[in-house]
């Protein structure tokens, strides 16, 4: 319960540091960290305009999409308190049900008809599927390591004995910073800011939703950003007492959000085609973290 | 001298109509497709028809850029006769030839691609609109079709882009304008003050107000067979060569905004406020309208705007060449401009592009230097050429051109003509006289011909902005490209919709 409430807390104010950040990069002021969350309450307070080709599935697939988001992130711990739902083997469950929101989207967005649509929803399901093997991969080699299964019995397990094992820590940080700009449709993969349909990714996808589900699709990926950040802290976390997790947590956070603020300052975003090649170092990165593992457990010997 | 092949004149000049050699249309085409034969120094800059006496007079004019000169050459047809058109020889003609037909319903038996071209309010078949617009389409399982437009998504100006891409590659684009026509060249015809005719040539494409207005400037005043002050040569050129500045450097700007690089989009931005704010400061208008007038100026040039000039490119220069180092090195930007959007030196020459969009492939076209005007002709230019046809090409090309054009000014700015008030200025168009005025705007070569009746009006007024041609260079640039890297390629070129369609 823990865990849920500060990530929603941290939701809220997450969006608006990296738009902070990047508006301080550019030189500019920039609006307010809760800027962002404010659009989506003024949102939230619509009505949703829906075309008359499109069927039910539009317009319960932002909803879905929200609620799936939500279910995973109940199932995340904090320090030694568990998430709502806890059970060995959980974190496979974790990547489906967000899957299973990310497919309601991208069905949604074929059920609008719209060319752009379909094009973005095709390359947001290609994406994702090439990000699932880092994750699993990744989940499995901290499972190994630690000989537990769940989010929380592997988080709380988990203490750095040797240098490799904090090489290890370092490495699934980074493919956990890079999942989420991915799975948020952020820089180096996608462009959030291009008015350009035929560039975007999820927005593009997005681009019939209007109104409250609008506000619901924003809300959500503002709320992945403060989960994947929430894995990422506990990797640092583990165990420590509440005192000193809470405002850890909320540091790592914190710097999560300038650094994807900073990614996206500095570079150009890359061509489209060259994207895959970018999401497989991920499943590479994976890979050695796995044989880390295996090198810390001594399965070589 | 038995009957000329044409008439080689100098660009602003200015000759009777009946000087121009007329043929019949065979010998007219063949003359016309011989000149560009093998000979890549050489394009057709206009090609257009006007109604005289019930019948159509067409006047094709072709520039040799090596012979400094250009070639003019005459015929009338029936609006009934068949003709057998250039493009099937030349795909130079192709645009010119569609137009004559849309406005004409003159019959080509061998065009290949007779689409209407703007939809122009006078056109023959009123039939053709642009809901039922022929485009080119595939039957095919594997392929699909994105439509994108008339109203784009930055809403700029309308125009309609129709790809047919295997996934997510692009396999064909046409391009379909003529929402913007306002029937610029008509109005031309029927305002007769000279103010309203300026202000007209100031609203042609509203990027390139200098160089439009500064065509039509030289062209009227060598109509009126008035010899332009020098001060006014010098403040022209001032200008065409700031407007160059300013807008290439939005366009950097544009381009790293169309690959997310926010750094790079965000400096070039502010880098072209200072330039756009000088015209400002010298003619009161940031896009420098009311500052270029025929026989006169109202806003000389003087010795303290060169001082504030010099200073603004002393701030300028240092934060132009650091962003500049690091766009040109980042390498997920050259991953995103190197190879994408290439057009071929064939291709170019075939298409016939001008400007920025020939240089960029090698072809070496530049009125500064190939028929020099106003101050060029005591400026040493030396046209910026790359030769890979892509992205990168034109990003540099703008590059060099901005530094090209500072030292130019820099140069200039220490040679400030005196200003004399011009007395007595009378502009009348002088009776059943033809000219051409050529002039290089930063998008490439415009071209505005005018021939006046026997009593010095204005018969025909034709306009050709360099979109003209380089949209189709643009259309084949995205072949084969992923179409996700269509809008940086579209901004590359940065053409003009309004211009095509006036």
């Amino acid at each position: 319960m823990l865990s849920f409430l500060l990530i929603i807390l941290v939701s809220t104010f997450f969006m608006g540091i990296v738009i902070r950040t990047k508006s301080i990069a550019s030189g500019r002021k920039g609006p307010g960290i809760f800027q962002p969350m404010r659009d989506i309450i003024r949102l939230w307070k619509k009505g949703a305009v829906y075309s008359r080709t499109t069927s039910f599935i539009f317009q319960i697939a932002p909803t879905a999409y929200f609620v799936s988001v939500i279910m995973a992130i109940l199932m995340i711990p904090h320090a030694n308190n568990p998430g709502l739902i806890s059970f060995d083997g959980d974190f496979v469950m974790f990547a489906y049900i967000l899957a299973f929101g990310k497919f309601l989207m991208i069905i949604s967005a074929l059920d609008t008809g719209s060319s752009f649509e379909g094009m973005g929803a095709s390359r947001e399901a290609l994406f994702s599927m090439l990000v699932e093997p880092a994750f699993f991969i990744l989940m499995g080699s901290f499972a190994l390591f630690t000989g537990h299964t769940s989010f929380h019995s592997i988080f709380s397990a988990l203490h750095y004995g040797s240098y490799i094992a904090y090489m290890l820590g370092g490495m699934a940080t980074f493919v956990l910073v890079i999942i989420a700009m991915i799975e948020n449709s952020r820089m180096p993969v996608d462009d959030p800011k291009t008015h350009l349909e035929l560039t975007m990714i999820h927005e593009v996808m997005v681009l019939d939703n209007s109104g409250f589900d609008l506000g619901l699709i924003n809300y959500t990926a503002n709320l992945k950003f403060a989960m994947y950040g929430a894995i990422i802290s506990n990797f640092f976390i583990s165990a420590l007492p509440i005192e000193i997790s809470i405002p850890l947590f909320l540091v790592i956070q914190f710097i999560f959000a300038i650094i994807v603020g900073i990614i996206e300052s500095f570079s150009a975003r890359y061509r489209m085609g060259h994207n895959p090649q970018f999401i497989f170092i991920l499943t590479s990165v994976s890979l050695l973290i796995f044989f880390g593992v295996l090198l810390v457990l001594g399965k070589f010997m | 001298m038995t009957n000329p092949e044409y008439i080689s004149i100098f660009n602003n000049q200015s000759i009777l109509v009946k000087e121009i050699p007329e043929h019949n249309y065979t010998a007219f085409k063949d003359i016309n497709i011989n000149l560009l034969k093998g000979n890549t120094a050489r394009h057709c800059i206009n090609y257009f028809g006007y109604i005289l006496a019930d019948k159509i007079k067409l006047i094709c004019c072709i520039a040799d850029d090596e012979a400094h000169k250009i070639y003019v050459s005459s015929c009338f047809v029936n609006d009934n006769e068949e003709l057998s058109s250039f493009t099937a020889q030349n795909h130079n003609f192709e645009k010119f030839e569609r137009e004559i037909h849309e406005n004409f319903g003159l019959k080509y038996s061998n065009h290949p691609w007779l689409k209407p071209m703007r939809f122009a309010y006078n056109r023959d078949n009123k039939n053709k609109k642009i809901e039922n617009y022929p485009f080119y389409s595939v039957k095919s399982e594997e392929l699909h079709e994105v439509g994108v437009g008339p109203i784009h998504a930055g809403v700029i100006e309308p125009g309609h882009f129709r790809f047919i891409c295997n996934g997510e590659q692009i396999m064909h684009l046409e391009i379909q304008l003529g929402y913007q026509h306002r029937g610029i060249e008509q109005l031309f015809v029927r305002k007769k003050k000279l103010l309203e005719r300026t202000t007209l040539a100031e609203n042609i494409a509203g990027d390139t107000v200098v160089g439009h207005t500064t065509t039509f400037v030289n062209l009227w005043e060598s109509l009126c067979g008035h010899t332009t002050d020098s001060s006014l040569n010098f403040a022209r050129t001032v200008a065409l060569e700031l407007e160059r500045i300013a807008i290439h450097t939005g366009d950097l700007a544009a381009i790293c905004a169309d690959m997310a690089y926010q750094l790079g989009n965000s400096v070039y931005g502010r880098l072209r406020t200072p330039i756009v704010n000088f015209l400002q400061e010298w003619g009161g208008n940031r896009l420098a309208k009311g500052l270029i007038r025929a026989g006169k100026i109202n806003f000389p040039f003087t010795n303290e705007l060169a001082k504030r000039l010099i200073e603004i490119f002393d701030a300028y220069e240092p934060d132009f060449d650091e962003i500049t180092e690091k766009l040109f090195m980042l390498p997920s930007a050259l991953s995103r401009m190197e190879k994408t959007g290439v057009v071929t030196y064939n291709e170019v020459l075939e298409i016939g592009t001008v400007g920025m969009s020939a240089r960029m492939s090698g072809l070496n076209r530049d009125i500064r230097y190939s028929h020099p005007y106003n101050h060029y002709t005591s400026i040493k230019h030396t046209p910026i050429i790359k030769n890979n046809g892509d992205v990168y090409a034109r990003a540099q090309i703008r590059k060099e051109e901005i530094k090209q054009s500072i030292i130019y000014l820099r140069e200039l700015m220490t040679k400030v003509p005196e200003f004399k008030k011009p007395e007595n200025i009378s502009l009348n168009p002088m009776p059943d006289t033809f000219v051409i005025s050529m002039v290089e705007a930063w998008r490439g070569e415009i071209c505005h011909c005018a021939i006046t009746n026997e009593n010095g009006d204005l018969l025909i007024y034709k306009i050709k902005d360099p979109s003209h041609h380089n949209w189709m260079a643009l259309a084949q640039a995205v072949r084969n490209n992923d179409i996700s890297d269509f809008p940086i390629c579209n901004k590359s070129f940065n053409l003009s919709y309004c211009g095509h369609d006036l």
